[in-house]
């Protein structure tokens, strides 16, 4: 069973002081998939990663790349390994040749290969012909794409690619992705790639973790995902009416299938057992309620997107405000 | 056959050094201490051909390094002045400013042990400073050949010899200052300043701290007593020498001046019978070697505490 994951954390766990960064990560990644760790910023993609580089330390539990442990056999990991840092910096004053000379060098690749090597790494990125320029004259996107030609040079296993597509244009985007499908695909690498533009990488990913607070909370194919996060055999309704009173709740519990029904906002949200949109209108009207607004919730990413990404700091906010209230009081 | 603990750091080594050979810094610091230099020299040189004329001494090929003209110090002070600059310049972004251009995490993440960066950075910066000041030494000493006409004995290039090597170990000193401070410090900036700040302290502020802590605890005013003196420059002298600066000059002023056998005060008491001479470099030696293995302590703690810093330090800039 161990032999068909290159990556497996068990338990993994990470505290910066009080913060739990990475709460018992257990985490399997198959070889040649490429997987999305996607997660809002400070999730702790990052810690993982650099754990799983043994460029961390975990406070409890374990990494194996390929069987290596990252804490105790952190070589033998970067050995097979390929790591791109988000916010990639390379040595300005040398060209992108010499940076991806000083990588293979240091990986110990024979000075014969060498200059073959890094040419078919440039080239494969579409920067051949601006390699002997100083790195510190190239654009955002020439510098994420020099960074996956420096992966290239030391012809890894496993690619772990952090935010890849950050701060790039549309057409840059494109390339990343296609370049990113291509290590997978064409090399049979195993890819890793972390990101919060769940949109953008979703697209190439064959399996996604959804990763939020320090903790995996669903993994496996996009189109399962939504099940795991939000149950599997329920409906959710969004209502809105002109009055919100007890009668209301009272009429809506009476339809048979209804979990439960939350207020959210100036709407209702019903969880059902089956699809009550038909018989809930009819009585609603017959009741001598408006019915404003009436919609079922795909359980979709757009939705996991929404609840864990972009109200992320809503959610937050939260309880803050209310602490902040206790104190005044 | 590449051992491999250490496997990487051959190629770190020679990254490091170009960079340093390349750097616009290192020709800056360069030219600058060479013309100070070419001055220095130039004046001793001048001062001493009328040296020679009225007096025969020994060691006059020492002079050159050692003595002052009428304006300008000796190559000796200006070395122990600038040196710290030229150590603080060379280490002060070593880490942080790899940390900064987001090039230290891509390092790591090759086939290296982490300590094999600092191992690199640290051997590549000495090496350096090595090679100037041993060049830098050689020039002076050749260009004072050319300019006196008199060829150095071979106590005095001994002593030149063992000169270079102090001041090799002096510079080292404050490159290992600036390589810790780049650790402690997230801003290159932060550093650079700490850097300086450090120098300026132990340049100027020691000296005069001493001098004040040594009149608090025994004052001398109003005769006092021959042992508050002694106690008094006792201490003083003890104090000041937390500076890097002041222990390289006492060594530095021991082994150019073999007149010099001993440091601070002595009394005429035990003067008395003694011959006047000068000192064997054997002897000489002798005196600074506490002095020399300071130095050499010094190095070796802030190249520690850079080490245990640098292996337990989180990557990320949290």
């Amino acid at each position: 069973m161990a032999e068909n994951y290159i990556i497996e954390a068990e338990g993994l766990t990470k505290k910066y002081d009080k913060l739990v960064a990475v709460d018992n990560l257990n985490l399997q990644i198959k070889s040649g998939e490429i997987y999305g760790l996607l997660g809002p910023n400070g999730a702790g993609k990052t810690t993982t990663i650099l754990m799983m580089l043994g460029l961390s330390e975990p406070t409890a539990g374990r990494v194996l790349v390929d069987g290596y442990n990252s804490t105790t056999q952190p070589i033998k990991v970067k050995q097979i390994t390929g790591y791109l840092p988000d916010n990639i910096g390379f040595y300005e004053d040398l060209t992108g040749r010499e940076n991806l000379r000083f990588i293979a060098q240091l990986n110990g690749v024979p000075s014969k290969h060498m200059d073959e090597r890094i040419d078919l790494a440039l080239e494969r990125v579409g920067l051949l012909d601006v390699g002997d320029k100083a790195a510190g004259t190239y654009s955002r996107g020439m510098r994420q794409r020099l960074g996956i030609a420096d992966l290239l040079i030391k012809d890894p296993k496993v690619v772990i690619l952090d935010e890849p597509t950050l701060g790039l244009d549309p057409e840059g985007i494109e390339y990343m992705l296609q370049l990113i499908r291509d290590l997978s695909k064409k090399d049979g690498r195993t890819v890793l790639i972390s990101s919060h533009l769940l949109h953008q990488v979703q697209r190439v990913c064959d399996r996604v973790g959804i990763f939020v607070k320090g903790k995996l909370l669903a993994s496996g194919p996009i189109d399962t995902l939504a099940d795991q996060v939000f149950g599997r055999d329920s409906y959710m309704l969004e209502l809105k009416s002109d009055r919100h009173d007890k009668e209301l709740y009272r009429l809506i519990n009476s339809i048979p299938g209804v979990l439960d029904v939350t207020a959210e906002g100036d709407k209702l949200v019903i969880r059902s057992e089956k699809d009550i949109r038909k018989e809930l209108s009819v009585k609603i009207f017959e009741s001598g309620f408006t019915l404003l607004h009436l919609r079922l919730l795909e359980r979709e990413l757009d939705d996991i997107y929404r609840k864990y990404f972009e109200k992320k700091e809503g959610f937050d906010a939260q309880p803050n405000l209310q602490r902040v209230r206790s104190t005044v009081q | 056959m590449r051992s491999p603990i250490y496997s990487g750091l051959g190629v770190l080594y020679s990254k490091e050094i170009s960079d340093h050979l390349r750097s616009k810094r290192f020709m800056i610091i360069l030219v600058l201490v060479g013309i100070i230099c070419l001055s220095s020299i130039y004046s001793a040189g001048m001062g001493i051909r009328e040296a020679i004329n009225k007096q025969s001494d020994d060691f006059i090929f020492l002079k050159l390094f050692s003595s002052s003209g009428d304006f300008i110090p000796s190559f000796a002070s200006f070395i122990s002045f600038l040196g710290p600059l030229i150590g603080l310049s060379l280490g002060f972004d070593a880490i942080n400013g790899e940390r900064a251009r987001g090039t230290l995490n891509r390092l790591l993440a090759q086939p290296i042990h982490r300590d094999t960066v600092i191992v690199g950075k640290f051997l590549a910066g000495t090496s350096i400073l090595s090679i100037m000041v041993l060049s830098l030494g050689v020039a002076v000493a050749g260009l004072g050949i050319i300019m006196t006409g008199i060829p150095p004995s071979f106590e005095e290039i001994g002593r030149l010899a063992v000169y270079l090597v102090l001041t090799v170990v002096y510079i080292g000193i404050w490159y290992a200052i600036s390589l810790m401070f780049s650790l402690v410090f997230r801003q290159t900036a932060t550093s650079a300043l700490a850097g300086i700040a450090l120098w300026l302290f132990m340049a100027v502020f020691v000296g005069l701290l001493a001098g004040i802590i040594a009149n608090g605890l025994y004052p001398v005013n109003n005769r006092p007593s021959i042992e508050t003196v002694l106690k008094h420059e006792t201490l003083k002298q003890n104090l000041s020498r937390v500076s890097p600066l002041i222990i390289y000059n006492e060594a530095v002023t021991t082994i150019l001046n073999p007149g010099v056998r001993t440091m601070g005060l002595i009394m005429s008491s035990q003067l008395e019978g003694a011959i006047a001479g000068t000192l064997p470099l054997g002897q000489s030696m002798l005196l600074i070697w506490a002095h020399f293995v300071t130095m050499a302590a010094m190095i070796m703690t802030c190249f520690a505490i850079s080490y245990i810093i640098f292996m337990r330090q989180e990557i990320r800039t949290a």
